[in-house]
């Protein structure tokens, strides 16, 4: 394998990508999409780190962040398709609900 | 050899469509695009012999989630926004956000090289057969050491699930649906 440096900066650049992609985009869909992919460069920290050390636990770990990046998924989705009925829309600057 | 040109052929791929997915307009190319960064992740883990996270990323991620997203795509009206503004003070909100981090990350990676012993640079890592048969071994884990977690997990699921199902579902006697 490569040093573990390589790694991290993969998953740096993913995660900033991602970030960017949370602050930028008014699509609320894809920001959630944006979330999903910072998780991901998350994983790939603790898959190297597993076998860096040779211990399985960081992959233990990671199998456990893809359960939860599906589970906030759907109950994500389930909001946009909720507002949607209501306001027709889903850009993020038009959520003004609790906006006083 | 045959390592840095797959670690590099799939981290290209990734940090490149996941440019691309950040940087589309329509919503749908920018699903493909986070469907290809995902891909080429499961070839990162594929190469860091984790061979069953990488089923799991492509059944669980690509078969699921990215299903899930490309349906609700579809069910939500989008190319009325397309042609609308975006923000300029968010834009540069987001370019000294990702700085910061970048350069945060830089400086520990640089402090940890000055590190005595083996610093971060170093290729030393555990023979590659500790984690041979790799789905037993996460198996035993998952089930012995991390028992109660995956109960949890199980318990979250089906809270998500049924969040999800309440949610979604169009209420009976309003006019809208």
């Amino acid at each position: 394998m490569m040093s573990p440096a390589h790694y991290l900066f993969l998953s740096l650049a993913l995660f900033v990508i991602g970030c960017i992609g949370v602050i930028t985009r008014r699509n609320v869909i894809v920001v959630l999409m944006s979330i999903e992919l910072i998780l991901n460069a998350v994983n790939i920290n603790l898959v190297m780190f597993s076998r860096v050390f040779g211990d399985v636990a960081g992959q233990v770990f990671a199998l456990f962040i893809i359960a939860d990046a599906a589970a906030e998924a759907a109950v994500g989705l389930g909001i946009i398709i909720a507002f949607f009925r209501n306001r027709e829309t889903v850009l993020a600057d038009e959520m003004d609900l609790l906006k006083w | 050899m045959l390592d840095s040109i797959l670690f590099y052929f799939f981290g290209g791929v990734a940090v490149l469509s996941a440019a691309l997915m950040v940087t589309r307009r329509n919503a749908m190319h920018s699903a493909v695009f986070l469907i290809t960064t995902l891909l080429a992740t499961a070839g990162i883990f594929l190469q860091l012999r984790a061979e069953f996270l990488f089923i799991a990323q492509i059944i669980l991620y690509v078969g699921g989630i990215m299903v899930l997203f490309i349906f609700v795509i579809m069910l939500v009206r989008l190319d009325v926004p397309l042609h609308h503004i975006r923000f300029r003070l968010q834009k540069f909100v987001a370019v000294l956000v990702a700085l910061a981090l970048g350069l945060e990350v830089v400086a520990i990676l640089y402090s940890a090289r000055q590190l005595p012993g083996q610093g971060l640079f170093v290729t030393g890592s555990a023979p590659a057969d500790a984690l041979a048969p790799n789905s037993q071994k996460l198996g035993e884990s998952l089930f012995s050491s991390y028992l109660l977690p995956f109960e949890i997990a199980s318990v979250l699921l089906l809270v998500a699930m049924v969040g999800a199902v309440v949610m979604a579902k169009s209420k009976k006697g309003t006019d809208e649906s």
